[in-house]
């Protein structure tokens, strides 16, 4: 046999026996988030994450099924958001969506850690995004928070992170939020909430706003039982169901018992 | 001893005849008469309980920086006004628990005027001879309505800032003289400054609590002087009134309902905490928040603006009727309108011009039970729209959709009401009747087969 | 130790009575109060009631006097409110078991009183019988005592403006002037970034003036759709309105962007009171909710250096609506 025989085939062999092509580092990790995204997100937002402004009946699979059409659904790029917005997204549940155009929330999450980590791993690589945020909420300060939530953020959340409502769209209440999830949300701004950038609210600060996010979770109440935290409305029921529910109460046993007296 | 102590009085004053039928002054048992008496004892509690509050409330609006134990709040800038009402509820010991008494006290004492309202409007005891003490006691409804908020306002924290510039919007939206009249009353444009604020403060802590114990002494003075309406019965008639004494034996129960009200309140003061202004922070005019309501007693207020369609009603350039005039001024004034004429109305279409010392159940008034139905239905839903943007956060019940459902409703509804609350009241009616026909005829029956 | 206990019962005893007999008075004495039987149970119920009301008094008193007392509050309220609460059921059971209660029977007062009523209006007839210029002296009296009522109640036109309408036209904002924070640092256009919301006040002004907050947005170039008379408004795409809802006043803290418009909706500043919803894409038009009026919107332009100023004063005078809020502009 001549090397020029042996050449072809010697590359023939190399190419089989070689990994994957165009893997990047933890190349499995990703090729696993890859099938995940098959599963669960391609439906929407599209091949390679590029998402889908017209929904419809799309041939978009790959593999055996290309050829099928398959009913799509309206989803955004992906492209560039990085590993931040994705693990926002499913981490809190809001991704899967059950359907398209309702607000995404917060709910079970389907899929495990690891599964997690391998789709988070597979939206970054579909561009430069940013990564995960370590906020440092024991850093920032609690005044400067609540200064800086109330002109940002109570307008839709509630001066308590209570929650609240907006023409369409229900601002959801933060005491389920964790530190990175409330960074997250401030930078990706979902749904309809604004997104707010380094430049307008830098790390130190968004560590103060998380640190008082943290805080309304177990406000000062020593005023005692705190009916909820969000003003006068409990605190009108209260006054007509205990307060004058008991008063009444009292006049009637103060009225009703003379029947028998006299 | 008794008998020196009522000499020395009565040698002095003359009193002792005064002494003597007023202890025999009459009052009957039925347990919705005490009503009047829970406002009453409310409004106690919340003058020695507000005088405490006025010796450490500053209504300063100058602009402070907050250094107290406060954490959240250090460094923040705040007003005079609102920093003081902090200071008191955290290092004021014993001021938390005034403040939050005070505070129920004030919702309690409208919810009692309210209801003692309902019994006396639907047992028609506002009829003649008592029309004035039910003029008078209306008006102290309308007065401890504004007492209530410039009370909460005066605190000058977010959530009821932001009540003082809807307040400010709706007497600017009065036709013709709106501008005028809130340019006099803020003494500019909102929010005014330190000047408003003190009008706010001797209002609510010396001209109108002085304008309340005026009015409810005239009207406790005209409840005794023709003495107390009761219900039908064997020995209770137009003539006769029957009742305990009010020694000894109202005495001790009127005391005790004092003492009740006193330790409701106290005990809601000290264990449910209420307005929490440390969480909601100072007012800007540049802020707010989400979820901001009035008390309950302006809740009414707050549905009606949130219903009312955005029209303002212009003439050419000239802006005749602001939107918010329909909801926060318009709709309260055709309440009271009505509260205040219901008695003439009914005199003039009813024709029952008669002096009446018993009262009606609401249904031997089907007419008037009807009407008062429908007027509080109206009320009453206008009330619960104002929050269904909570219920659209809990159920998922669409905002939008709602409003547009209730501006219909709003209108159908207590026609419904008032439609099926006079059907009932004529269908108990001919119950009633035909139970006692059936009596009757059982009675002659007996009689007729004799004592066999 | 028992010497100890007899002294302590002994005075208990002394302390608290021994039971007698009801009064009962001799000869013919006619009683206004019936007798009734007494009830001993009831008596102790009081007084138990009582004893214990004063118990959480002295508590009370005592959760004072500690400080540093974690829940003082709550201690301090629940021990008062006890005391209240058990003294109002001695009191009630004092009403119900101690004295006595009778039901009595009396008339209802005259419902008027003819000859007093005529009386008085014989008086004041008569008194005025001597009186020969009766309209005239009557016109008199009460035109002074109406004049003098209207002299008095003048000096309340001092508390504010009354005829003065220009300060509701009147706004801190000119051509020029540089748009800053809260805190007084000001704006630089490209400080505003798309899906975000900024308020900006003007420079050196009084921040509480309800003409001084500005909401700043940045809007791509193909999302605007302003009339005619406001294409000029926006610079570089930033557009600026008015913070204060001209419903009722209220600042728009809410800013509703969507992140993938297919679906979500437009981007608008609404208002948490009653929902104001104001379009910023075309001039501050009402998409939702019970304003009557659009948002004034701020002409905006870059100097120079970058940073943003006002290139004039608002269309529209700012804030809630009164008679004559679409009469003039604003002025600065």
């Amino acid at each position: 046999m001549t090397l020029r025989r042996i050449g072809p085939l010697a590359l023939l062999l190399c190419c089989l026996l070689a990994p994957p092509a165009a893997a990047p580092a933890g190349g499995g990790v990703v090729q696993q988030g890859k099938a995940l995204y098959g599963q669960y997100c391609l439906s929407c937002h599209g091949a390679n994450g590029r998402g889908i402004s017209q929904a419809g009946k799309r041939r978009i699979g790959a593999g055996p099924l290309r050829r099928q059409a398959v009913q799509v659904g309206l989803g955004p790029s992906l492209r560039g958001v990085g590993a931040l917005a994705a693990d926002f997204y499913l981490t809190t549940g809001y991704m899967p969506l059950q359907h398209v155009g309702v607000q995404p929330r917060r709910s079970r999450v389907l899929l495990t850690n690891g599964e997690i980590r391998s789709l988070v791993a597979y939206v970054a690589s579909l561009g430069s995004g940013p990564p995960i945020p370590e906020p440092q909420p024991q850093r920032g300060s609690l005044s400067q928070g609540m200064q800086l939530f109330t002109d940002h953020c109570a307008g839709c959340h509630q001066i308590a992170a209570r929650g609240g409502y907006v023409t369409g769209a229900v601002p959801p209440p933060l005491q389920d939020a964790t530190p990175v999830q409330i960074a997250e949300a401030v930078r990706v701004g979902p749904y309809v909430m604004p997104a707010f950038s380094a430049k307008a609210i830098s790390d130190a600060q968004l560590d103060s706003i998380i640190r008082y996010v943290d805080y309304t979770k177990h406000p000062d109440n020593r005023g005692g039982w705190a009916i909820g935290d969000v003003g006068p409305v409990p605190e009108g029921l209260v006054a007509w169901l205990i307060g004058l529910t008991a008063l009444i109460a009292v006049c009637v046993v103060i009225g009703e018992r003379l029947k028998q007296d006299g | 001893m008794i008998r020196r102590l009522v000499r020395y009085l009565d040698q002095r004053s003359g009193t002792a005849p005064l002494m003597r039928r007023s202890m025999r002054y009459l009052f009957p048992d039925h347990w919705s008469f005490l009503l009047g008496e829970v406002a009453l004892y409310a409004f106690i509690v919340l003058v020695v309980t507000g005088t405490y509050l006025a010796l450490f409330y500053t209504d300063g609006t100058t602009p402070v920086h907050y250094h107290g134990t406060y954490a959240p709040l250090r460094g923040q800038e705040m007003t005079a006004a609102y920093k003081s009402v902090v200071d008191l509820s955290f290092s004021v010991k014993a001021g938390l628990l005034i403040r939050q008494t005070h505070h129920w006290a004030a919702d309690v004492f409208i919810a009692a005027i309210f209801v003692h309202l309902l019994r006396v409007f639907f047992t028609g005891a506002y009829r003649t001879p008592r029309e004035l003490t039910y003029w008078l006691g209306v008006t102290m409804l309308m007065v401890a309505l504004l007492e209530g908020f410039l009370g909460y306002s005066l605190v000058d924290d977010l959530l009821s800032g932001m009540g003082l510039a809807i307040g400010y919007a709706v007497v600017l939206s009065i036709p013709f003289v709106g501008a005028n009249l809130a340019e006099l009353i803020w003494g500019g444009p909102f929010p005014g400054g330190q000047s408003f604020f003190a009008r706010m403060y001797i209002l609510h802590v010396f001209l109108i609590p002085i304008l309340i114990a005026v009015l409810l002494t005239a009207h406790l003075a005209l409840v005794a002087l023709r003495h107390h309406t009761q219900f039908r019965g064997r020995r209770q008639t137009q003539r006769k009134l029957v009742g305990l004494p009010l020694y000894p034996a109202q005495t001790p129960r009127s005391l005790g309902l004092f003492a009740a009200v006193a330790g409701v309140l106290f005990l809601l003061g000290g264990l449910v905490q209420i307005n929490p202004i440390w969480l909601w922070g100072p007012f800007h005019t540049y802020s707010s928040t989400n979820g901001a309501q009035p008390d309950w007693y302006l809740g009414w207020l707050i549905g009606a603006l949130r219903l009312v369609p955005g029209w303002d009603f212009t003439i050419g350039h000239y802006t005749v009727v602001p939107n918010p005039f329909w909801g926060g001024a318009a709709f309260p004034l055709v309440v009271f309108g009505f509260l205040y004429l219901w008695p003439w109305l009914e005199r003039r279409f009813g024709g029952d011009v008669a002096y009446h010392n018993l009262l009606d159940r609401p249904r031997d008034a089907a007419w008037r039970s009807a009407i008062g139905m429908g007027i509080l239905t109206w009320t009453s839903f206008v009330f619960f729209a104002g929050a269904s943007d909570r219920v659209d956060v809990l159920f998922g019940l669409s905002y939008s959709a709602q409003i547009r459902a209730y501006r219909v409703l709003v209108w159908v509804l207590p026609i419904v009401v008032g439609a099926i609350t006079y059907r009932v009241c004529i269908e108990l009616r001919r119950g009633e009747l035909v139970q006692g026909e059936r009596k009757r005829a059982e009675a002659e029956a007996r009689a007729a087969r004799g004592p066999a | 130790m028992a010497r100890a206990r007899d002294v302590v019962l002994s005075a208990l005893l002394l302390f608290v009575g021994r039971p007698r007999p009801p009064r009962v008075r001799r000869g013919d004495y006619e009683r206004i109060i019936p007798e009734r039987p007494p009830d001993a149970g009831g008596e102790l119920l009081a007084i138990a009631l009582f004893a214990a009301s004063a118990l959480c008094a002295i508590a009370f008193v005592a959760f004072y006097a500690l400080d540093r007392l974690p829940n003082q509050t709550q201690l301090l309220g629940g021990s008062l409110g006890l005391s209240f609460c058990f003294l109002a059921a001695g009191l009630i059971v004092t009403g119900r078991r101690v004295i006595v209660t009778e039901q009595l029977e009396h008339d209802y007062p005259a419902e008027e009183h003819r000859e007093d009523q005529e009386t008085v209006a014989r008086i004041v007839e008569e008194s005025g019988d001597r009186v020969t210029r009766r309209r005239f002296f009557k016109l008199a009296l009460f035109g002074a005592g109406g004049a003098l009522g209207v002299a008095l109640i003048t000096p309340a036109a001092s508390l504010g403006p009354f005829l003065d309408v220009d300060p509701f036209y009147a706004t801190p904002w000119r051509r020029g002037r540089r748009l800053v924070d809260e805190s007084g640092r000001p704006y630089r256009a490209d400080d505003i970034e798309v899906a975000d919301f900024y308020t900006a006040f003007p420079e050196g002004a009084d921040e509480e003036n309800i003409a001084s907050p500005v909401v700043l947005v940045r809007l791509a170039k193909d999302q605007l759709a302003l009339p005619a008379a406001l294409a000029r408004y926006p610079a570089d795409g930033i557009v600026g309105y008015s913070k204060i809802c001209t419903h009722a006043g209220c600042a728009l803290s809410l800013y509703r962007t969507p992140l993938f418009s297919p679906v979500e909706p437009g981007p608008a500043l609404v208002c948490p009171c009653h929902y104001s919803t104001f379009n910023v894409a075309d001039g501050g038009t009402v998409e939702f909710g019970p304003a009557g009026r659009k948002l004034p919107m701020l002409p905006l332009a870059i100097d120079r250096h970058g940073y943003l100023r006002a290139a004039g004063n608002f269309d529209e005078p700012v804030g809630p609506s009164w008679w004559g809020v679409r009469d003039r502009k604003p002025t600065s």
